[in-house]
């Protein structure tokens, strides 16, 4: 009991991202589409959980309303629209290349879990109170985090207003139905 | 942050609202008037660059401006204008040939724009956060482009295979800033140079943080090994989007490289110079050898375009004053020997994927001697031969590399331009020795503004191959803005 009161955190951290990690594999292994939408859902949950954990509550909470509760419906939505039930990609196809993935696979993950284990990272947040800072006072982690974006990266803000602008235009784009261009394949005239 | 620091940010926010508004006009002219607004893209162009020139430009010396998040210095004017020129080009390249197509220019124009608009950011950005959103800007308005002709598969192909490549090395990307962020607890770039140079101990959670920002960089110049997306996405798209991310989204990827590689990350540059040396040799080899068994003209220049990134690749391995300055100089060069190279497939393609084929040019001197005359120039200039301004180029880049130390560099890459004038030649080759034997001649497209474009590309890689002390001392103010004395 004193050895699971000192170690809270740790225990729930690691709970918390195992399962992050499991839901992620599940994405690519279950065969039902709905069942990887579920899985990522899972993912999504657990590492909102972890924001927490990290006394980041403002971006936990976005992290459920944005991606489990926005993007989450969305994908189902899709999935139902397309009308998959059953993902089956050649066999062929995938198990000529398997050997090559997995091996890139493994160089890449040894290459990151080598990095991350040899190399000593630094705080630079601090504790729990920094994420809470508003010009030297404590006050909440969502003003923490309107005062650091709207002030500090206000130039980077402003930007991704375009480049959702530009996604926009691009999903108007591929979505809409021009008059006139139906059965003629869009080919140049001569 | 005090108003007065938006000032040289202006130019920014006047190409946006200028987008925004040839977005609006698009919508109500529908398919007709491509020459008007790309007449009306390309003065919303040449007014930015006047503000850049007025407000933009570093008249008390370098500095940041907005909390730290943009550089105000010369390597950025001399970025933003170089892609600017190049953004203004294709547009008016592009609007004969929207003209004939069934696809209305509105968007195509305004997806240029907010694609110059995150190239200059990524010239000028001074952090992390506003390089990568910079990056992203061009990276989304590309893959839109790509796929423009949505009723052509091939068009479709492209783009998925971009897209799905392109989100996978942002994530890369990405995950490297947070590894450096988690060494060093900053993104600002002069912190960042700062940190490193002081501290003297290797941590390799940095270092891995470096490699895979590399990894992400090395994506968007296209060079090997992360080159497999560039064959499929230039052939699959509309000719003037090719011609357009084969050199402007180049230069500013290179701006970015050099921002990070040679400014924040030079204090580590016995960690990373030798990914550096295996992914400039690997493109070069590689880039060559696949062009030569080509015979599409647009994926040969696509594997071209693979083995410029590799030489330019070089200047940066060498890492001193005259590595930076000797890309900056080749990537404009660059830039116009491609764009007229581009100009001509745009010619030919007259009806459906005519001009793409090398066969196409069968016996083009005889109908169409200026326009040969043209090709030639350009394909000599892409191969380096003087008085082309392609040599020029290679000229300094491998004299950089040679004056630090890299011979066996550059001579694997000079053996390799002498195997690209293999496949540069067969075009020349069918344009002189063969006839065309066609009953029904492929017609070249008569454009006058695609002609006057042609010929300014002709006039620049000429003049630069005999005179370029203008842009090389253009290219050397650059310098010292990155800190390489």
């Amino acid at each position: 009991m004193a050895f699971l009161s000192a170690h809270f955190v740790a225990i729930v951290f690691y709970v918390l991202a195992v399962l992050a990690v499991a839901g992620g594999v599940g994405v690519i292994t279950f065969k039902n589409p709905v069942h990887s939408a579920l899985s990522l859902l899972g993912t999504f949950l657990m590492v909102a959980g972890l924001f927490v954990l990290r006394h980041a509550e403002f971006l936990g909470a976005v992290q459920l309303l944005v991606y489990a509760g926005g993007i989450m419906v969305l994908f189902l939505f899709v999935i139902m629209l397309v009308n998959v039930r059953r993902l089956s990609p050649d066999a062929a196809f995938l198990s000529r290349r398997a050997p090559l993935a997995v091996l890139s696979g493994v160089v890449f993950g040894a290459l990151i879990a080598f990095g991350v284990l040899a190399g000593s990272l630094g705080h630079p947040g601090g504790g729990a109170t920094a994420l809470q800072m508003v010009q030297g006072h404590v006050m909440g982690n969502t003003e923490a985090v309107g005062w650091t974006l709207y002030r500090h990266f206000l130039v980077p803000f402003e930007i991704v207003s375009v480049v959702l602008l530009v996604a926009m235009i691009g999903a108007i784009i591929f979505g809409r139905k021009d008059a006139g261009l139906e059965g003629r394949g869009g080919r140049m005239e001569p | 942050m005090s108003l007065s620091q938006f000032i040289p940010f202006l130019p920014e926010i006047f190409l946006a609202v200028a987008g925004f508004a040839i977005l609006l006009a698009g919508i109500s002219l529908g398919k007709r008037g491509a020459r008007g607004l790309s007449l009306l893209s390309l003065g919303s162009l040449a007014v930015t660059a006047i503000l850049i020139w007025v407000v933009g430009r570093p008249v008390e010396g370098a500095h940041t401006i907005l909390g730290g998040m943009l550089f105000v210095d010369t390597f950025a004017v001399y970025f933003k204008l170089l892609t600017m020129t190049a953004s203004g080009i294709v547009l008016l390249m592009s609007a004969g040939y929207l003209e004939r197509s069934d696809y209305s220019p509105g968007e195509f124009d305004a997806l240029i724009l907010f694609a110059t608009l995150g190239m200059m950011i990524m010239a000028s950005g001074a952090n992390l956060v506003s390089l990568y959103v910079g990056l992203e800007l061009m990276a989304l308005s590309q893959y839109v482009l790509v796929g423009y002709f949505k009723l052509e598969l091939k068009s479709n192909e492209g783009a998925v295979k971009y897209f799905v490549l392109g989100a996978l090395s942002s994530g890369v990307l990405v995950y490297g800033i947070s590894l450096l962020y988690g060494a060093l607890g900053t993104l600002d770039l002069g912190a960042i140079r700062a940190a490193l140079t002081a501290s003297d101990t290797v941590n390799w959670t940095l270092n891995l943080g470096i490699i895979l920002v590399g990894f992400g960089m090395l994506f968007k110049v296209a060079a090997v090994p992360f080159h497999v997306w560039t064959p499929d996405a230039y052939e699959g798209a509309p000719t003037p989007v090719t011609a357009f991310i084969s050199v402007g989204p180049k230069a500013a990827a290179f701006a970015m490289f050099l921002r990070l590689f040679l400014g924040a990350f030079h204090p580590e540059l016995a960690q990373w110079r030798i990914v550096m040396w295996i992914a400039a040799a690997a493109t070069v080899i590689y880039g060559n050898i696949a062009a030569l068994t080509q015979d599409n003209v647009k994926r040969m220049l696509a594997y071209s375009s693979i083995a410029h990134a590799g030489y330019a690749l070089i200047g940066i391995v060498a890492g001193t004053a005259m590595g930076l300055w000797s890309v900056m100089v080749y990537m404009l060069i660059y830039t116009f020997m491609n764009l007229g190279a581009f100009g001509f497939v745009i010619m030919l393609e007259t009806r459906g994927y005519a001009g793409e084929r090398v066969g196409d040019y069968a016996g083009l001197a005889k109908r169409h001697p200026g326009a040969a005359a043209g090709m030639l120039i350009f394909m000599l200039s892409l191969a380096g031969i003087p008085p082309t301004a392609g040599f020029m180029g290679k000229l300094y880049v491998f004299s950089s590399a040679v004056q630090a130390g890299y011979i066996w560099l550059v001579v694997i890459a000079v053996v390799m331009s002498a195997v690209s004038l293999y496949y540069y030649f067969r075009i020349v080759v069918e344009m002189y020795l063969k006839d065309g034997d066609e009953d029904e001649p492929a017609p070249l497209v008569r454009d006058r503004w695609l002609d006057a474009m042609i010929g300014l590309c002709v006039f620049v890689t000429l003049f630069l191959g005999v005179y370029p002390a203008p842009v090389v001392g253009l290219a050397q103010s650059g310098v010292h803005a990155l800190g390489l004395g």
